[in-house]
């Protein structure tokens, strides 16, 4: 039916949508570069007017700049690592026939519907504290002493909270992806003399590139604006250890009450997903051609 | 070499047997089909041939040599899957080399083997295609190829051609016909297709409910059928059954006879009928005749005019009228 006739009363009919996503989306875009280059500071209501590239530049020649950049990218990784690593293993797992497969299965799910902020404060709280946690405990009952994760490891810290409520993401997907792997094909690696070890690297592991992918790109889109963890954990501290961009945003415009420089970081923050989302696809984007 | 033994093999899944104790001897380099209607155990036991399933008692012996506890990869088989089973993200090359990959030949010989199966499988245009842009009949080649590289003792199929269309499926069936003379080892072919098992097998086994109900050649098969499932299993059109006076009058509980073995006359004979659906071939004509003793199909010539409603004679060739008792054994 893709007549000249209807072709044209699809794009009509589409319209309302696309316009009214493209406004979602230019709107709060042009305001926070508008925002940007004016001097909007909350405690001086008096100083207005155009501000040049100074948001800018006090942004980045900010000493916190620096350390929230490779905070950002170090807590992207890591949490990307775990959660792929610990997905794979977990979705071969459950991949196996085993009673009561379905229920664990969906309890695997259950840390992706825990909100970050709750799952922060209960890591913080019941397993992480030196003296009450649970880690505490255990080492504690073999003699040694409580660690203080958040003050002596507080962005490895971090990235363990992120990283387990992202697992049950990495491995549902992973589990489908592994789900659909044709029965005959592993059969007929096994008849060709391929052990366990060289199945997995040579027909499973191909097998999932694409779901890999699809769990990298969504993933790194989240991971780049961690913020609740930190806010409710350790505030960015001690020092600058564990503060990444977006929260470093969140001081600016926030505490100390610039939104002109807050809108600058909120560009900063636009531009490094920007550069990382092209590096991504120009190093995965490949997997997804059919 | 390619000798292999079941002796007393049985199968079963929790309380379900599949297979109850069942022996089976196939010879060095011969092609042995095993049929039977979907569901008869004919795949399962391929598998367990191939070591794809373990066997739940019993013996099998390859070359002499207790296989029953082997890995598939140890017992030196080579399987083509129904499904084919390339693997989609290699090329057709590597796909090929797999086996010999995993087996840690040097590269060079890999090369040299693969572009020699390649070669034998008319493949050598497409090595370095995946499989997703391959026809059907391709990736049934490279699925061989992937097989022959190895040099394996016995060669497995499972209902290789039945993803094909008619006229490939012939053509394929002769390549692999074609294939067994020439590599001269052994092939255990499964399908439920008895014009394959007729055309290709040196030996055909014909299964049903997991037991082996006959085990001999073709015209075997065809001339002397143990029981009234493999008369009317083998043959196109299936065999006449014919009971009660007309099979008593033979000291048979049930006869059989072949539509090729019926003689047609306008003005008499053994059995009076009503021609109903008339099947012209060219070559021959298949009549579907109304009787007293049930619906006969006879084959007969292509230039005979008979028409719906037409009243014609049967007469039996006696020379080729088989007979069973009531449990159905031949007598």
């Amino acid at each position: 039916m893709a007549t000249q006739h209807s072709r044209a009363a699809a794009r009509l009919m589409i319209s309302p949508a696309v316009a009214l996503l493209l406004i979602w989306m230019i709107v709060p875009l042009t305001m926070t570069i508008w925002f940007s280059f004016q001097q909007y500071n909350l405690l001086y209501p008096d100083r207005t007017g155009f501000a040049g590239w100074s948001n800018y530049v006090y942004f980045v020649t900010d000493f916190r700049f620096a350390p929230a950049i490779r905070n950002t990218l170090v807590l992207v990784l890591g949490v990307l690592a775990i959660t792929m690593i610990g997905g794979i293993l977990l979705a071969l797992l459950l991949d196996q026939p085993f009673w009561g497969q379905g229920i664990v299965r969906l309890l695997v799910l259950a840390p992706f519907f825990v909100m970050p902020t709750v799952s922060a404060l209960v890591w913080k709280n019941m397993f992480m504290n030196p003296v009450n946690g649970f880690f505490a405990h255990i080492a504690k009952a073999f003699g040694g002493q409580g660690f203080d994760f958040l003050g002596q490891a507080p962005l490895f810290s971090i990235i363990i909270m992120v990283a387990w409520q992202w697992l049950p993401f990495a491995t549902l997907i992973l589990l489908t992806a592994l789900q659909s792997l044709d029965r005959e094909q592993m059969e007929a690696a096994e008849m060709d003399g391929a052990g366990p070890l060289s199945r997995f690297v040579y027909i499973t592991l191909p097998h999932l590139t694409r779901a890999i992918t699809v769990v990298i790109l969504i993933q790194t889109i989240f991971l780049l604006s961690v913020y609740a963890e930190i806010l409710v954990t350790t505030n960015g501290g001690p020092g600058t250890a564990s503060m990444n961009l977006p929260f470093l945003v969140y001081l600016a415009s926030i505490v100390d009450n610039d939104v002109g420089m807050g809108a600058a970081g909120g560009v900063i923050a636009i531009i490094l997903a920007n550069i990382v989302a092209f590096f991504l696809m120009r190093a995965i984007g490949k997997n997804l051609d059919a | 070499m390619g000798q292999i033994e079941l002796s007393q093999v049985t199968k079963g899944f929790g309380d379900v047997t599949v297979i109850p104790p069942l022996d089976l001897r196939i010879e060095d380099g011969e092609f042995v089909v095993f049929v039977g209607p979907s569901g008869c155990g004919k795949s399962t036991l391929l598998r367990l041939i191939a070591g794809l399933e373990d066997t739940t008692s019993g013996r099998i012996t390859i070359d002499g040599r207790d296989a029953t506890d082997l890995s598939p990869a140890q017992r030196g088989l080579a399987m083509v899957f129904q499904s084919y089973a390339l693997y989609p993200h290699m090329s057709v090359r590597k796909n090929i080399a797999f086996p010999l990959k995993m087996a840690g030949v040097p590269e060079e010989e890999r090369a040299r083997r693969v572009e020699a199966a390649a070669k034998v499988l008319n493949l050598t245009s497409y090595l370095d295609r995946r499989p997703g842009q391959l026809s059907g009949g391709q990736r049934q080649r490279v699925a061989i190829g992937r097989a022959i590289v190895r040099e394996p003792k016995a060669f497995l199929f499972d209902e290789p051609l039945s993803n094909l269309d008619a006229a490939l499926r012939m053509g394929m069936r002769l390549e692999i016909t074609e294939l067994h003379q020439r590599l001269k080892t052994t092939m255990i072919y499964v399908t439920h297709d008895q014009v394959e098992a007729m055309t290709m097998a040196d030996k055909i086994v014909v299964l049903n409910a997991g037991r082996i109900e006959q085990v001999g050649s073709p015209l075997e098969l065809y001339r002397r059928p143990r029981n009234l499932f493999v008369a009317g299993f083998i043959g196109s059109p299936k065999m006449n059954f014919v009971t009660g006076p007309e099979a008593a009058r033979r000291d048979a509980a049930t006869i059989g006879v072949r539509p090729e073995h019926i003689g047609i006359s306008r003005d008499g004979g053994d059995w009076k009928g009503t021609v109903g659906v008339a099947e012209h071939l060219g070559s021959d004509t298949f009549l579907h005749v109304t009787t007293e003793h049930g619906m006969i199909t006879v084959r007969a010539g292509g230039e005979v005019d008979a028409a719906h409603g037409d009243t014609i004679w049967l007469t039996p060739d006696p020379a080729h009228v088989h007979r069973f008792d009531a449990g159905g054994a031949r007598l």
